[in-house]
């Protein structure tokens, strides 16, 4: 906006130049032929180096400003796809036993549902995760379970189930070392990881 | 009248305080058991001292006799000569020997006084190894057993003294003992293999992927075990002593988990986790053929499989009736049905079932107020009784003589491995290490099987 203006002030500037002289010729009448073409000559070089500088800041005016907008997007994408790789990665947690979707886990994978939509390229894995006190085996058809169900999630608002890999671990991978429900509740997770099309992640709009 | 008998047992089972690595014996049926002396020896040359200690561990850890030590040294023996009975040769040998080499002349009077029924005397003749098992009653001899021992530096030793000790029981008994067995256990994400007297820990699985649920073929040359690779569940057959292993053919699409061998070695059952859930399938691993799926659980878990001994059905873990419980089939997949009884909204889960090598009874824990214990199904009443009350316990694996088993408890305090004694109660650690879990106990191995080529 900036250089538009600056361009319209220098073009009422030369239109100034160009009417004073056009419009005013009468008291010139007498003067030599030779001396008019030689004014003219004057005037139209003035213009033009006018011109030259006013198009040269303009120039620079629009490569600086293009630098800053470079600049400044670079970074508002970094931090958006950031931001976004933090949302997908929030696991959704689950009740002992259990492998259902709790409601306040439900907005998490919304968030995921819309980065999906966003991402078409995206692949992601989802991991299913118990806590110690179930019996090793047994938890990994549990932790499967917690995965199929945050999967099933995201399938039925919309997203492609080719996109959604699942694995079980059972209790092999606790997050938090601890023999507390403290520790439990941590435990008995869902996380999703990212296993292609992460790069330059969008934000949902 | 069931939980009476159910408290009845749980008084009468496992309710001492253990102390860590102290074996606390509860005997049942005093009496029962046959009193079995070991006669004090010492020397003979070429670890004939060791070989008399494995054999006498073996012999107390079979559970089947009430093991005599002689107290008070020297003065028990001393009494021995002087209670009219001259040991043959006893002038050669000084005083302090009971008997003579051959044990013809043994002092069986004394012995008897003693409470024994059996002695076990262990010499050596040049490069023979003999175990001479006296009937005390009888006054005689009831069998000699000889062997020839590899030297105790080299690594069949231990197994072959194992052998000699089995033949021992055997000759006493006419049972055979489970001193050649070793289990198999997950440590830290990693299968071992150590004997059953707790000796030769040895790590076994080949890679430093994190493993699980190791089970042995029948023949104890081969074990299966599952491992977690790439996001998946591959099942691997190891050969023991090579360490040489193989992808089960249809393995890596998928979370594979639990497989077990079918008693003739041609089948491997397994579970399979997809999208469907958790199901059981069945491959020839001899031919890498026929992949079958045996359950369709469709909102029900299926898995855990176990074999009878016959090859006939398979014991499973099924959530059909909400939370896991033990279910059996045959093992075609048809005839599915609740093998263990439970209560429902009382009981809680049931997991881990292992069929017992005489097919009389599966092993399995349940859940009991919030911790796991031990129970035992016995298959023809299809009645279950509990096993285990003191901390939590799991996981049981049977030993071949089918009335000892192995389990996970963390009663000392931390997670290891311990031994019960169906038939007394006595229970002892197997490991001092914490984090071992999932054992698998083997059958009687074999010389072949423990040969390395």
């Amino acid at each position: 906006m900036k250089s538009v203006s600056l361009l319209l002030v220098l073009g009422l500037s030369v239109a100034t130049i160009a009417t004073s002289c056009g419009g005013n010729p009468a008291p010139q009448n007498t003067t030599p032929a030779v001396d008019t073409a030689a004014e003219n000559q004057r005037v139209r070089d003035s213009i033009a180096a006018a011109q030259a500088e006013a198009d040269r800041l303009a120039r620079e005016e629009q490569e600086r400003l293009a630098r800053q907008r470079e600049a400044d997007s670079l970074a508002a994408l970094s931090r958006s796809a950031e931001e976004v790789r933090n949302m997908l990665a929030t696991m959704v947690h689950f009740d002992l036993d259990k492998s259902n979707i709790r409601s306040d886990d439900m907005g998490a994978l919304d968030q995921k549902v819309a980065i999906l939509q966003a991402n078409p390229d995206l692949r992601i894995r989802i991991g299913g995760h118990c806590d110690e006190r179930g019996s090793d085996e047994y938890n990994l058809a549990l932790g499967n379970r917690r995965a199929q169900s945050a999967k099933q999630y995201l399938v039925s608002h919309g997203i492609d189930a080719s996109r959604i890999e699942t694995q079980s671990w059972g209790e092999e991978r606790p997050l938090v070392d601890g023999h507390d429900e403290s520790a439990w509740s941590q435990n008995r997770r869902a996380e999703f990881e990212v296993t292609s099309g992460g790069d330059n992640l969008r934000r949902p709009s | 009248m069931i939980p009476l008998l159910l408290a009845a047992l749980l008084v009468a089972q496992d309710t001492s305080a253990i102390d860590r690595g102290v074996r606390i014996g509860i005997i049942y049926r005093p009496g029962v058991r046959p009193g079995l002396v070991a006669l004090p020896r010492s020397g003979g040359g070429a670890g004939l001292d060791s070989v008399r200690g494995i054999i006498a561990r073996d012999l107390d850890y079979s559970d089947r006799f009430e093991i005599i030590t002689l107290p008070g040294g020297d003065s028990i023996r001393l009494a021995a000569s002087s209670t009219g009975t001259p040991p043959k040769g006893s002038t050669s040998r000084g005083s302090s020997r009971p008997s003579s080499a051959t044990g013809n002349a043994l002092n069986y009077p004394l012995y008897q006084a003693l409470g024994a029924d059996f002695a076990l005397d262990i010499t050596r003749v040049g490069d023979t190894t003999l175990a001479t098992v006296h009937d005390i009653a009888a006054a005689s001899v009831r069998r000699t057993v000889r062997a020839t021992l590899p030297p105790p530096t080299s690594p069949g030793f231990r197994l072959a003294v194992h052998r000699l000790g089995d033949q021992v029981v055997q000759a006493a008994l006419g049972v055979s003992g489970i001193g050649t067995t070793r289990v198999l256990f997950v440590r830290e994400g990693k299968v071992y293999q150590i004997d059953q007297d707790g000796a030769d820990q040895k790590l076994v699985s080949s890679t430093n992927r994190q493993a699980m649920s190791p089970a042995w073929a029948a023949d104890g040359r081969h074990f299966a075990y599952m491992e977690f690779q790439a996001g998946k569940g591959w099942l691997y057959l190891q050969e023991m002593g090579t360490d040489k292993r193989t992808a089960v053919s249809t393995t890596g699409t998928a979370l594979d988990f639990t497989p077990a061998f079918s008693p003739d070695q041609q089948t491997m059952v397994f579970s399979r986790a997809t999208e469907e859930g958790t199901d059981l399938y069945s491959i020839n691993i001899k031919t890498n053929c026929c992949l079958r799926r045996l359950t369709v659980g469709r909102f029900s878990d299926n898995l855990s499989p176990t074999f009878s001994p016959d090859g006939q059905r398979i014991a499973f873990v099924s959530t059909r009736p909400g939370l896991p419980q033990i279910y059996v089939m045959a093992a075609d997949g048809t005839d599915q049905q609740l093998f263990a009884p439970f209560d429902y909204g009382v009981t809680g889960s049931s997991n881990a079932p292992e069929w017992s090598p005489d097919g009389q009874s599966v092993a399995f824990h349940r859940d009991v107020a919030g911790t796991l214990q031990v129970f035992v199904l016995d298959v023809r009443t299809r009645t279950v009784r509990q096993l285990t009350s003191v901390g939590r316990n799991e996981d049981p694996t049977w030993a071949p003589d089918s009335r000892h088993l192995a389990f996970v408890s963390d009663r000392s305090g931390y997670r290891q491995l311990w031994i019960i004694d169906l038939d007394t109660g006595r229970i002892r650690p197997l490991l001092q290490q914490s984090g071992a879990r999932l054992p698998a106990w083997s059958p009687r191995l074999s010389e072949a099987s423990t040969t390395t080529p």
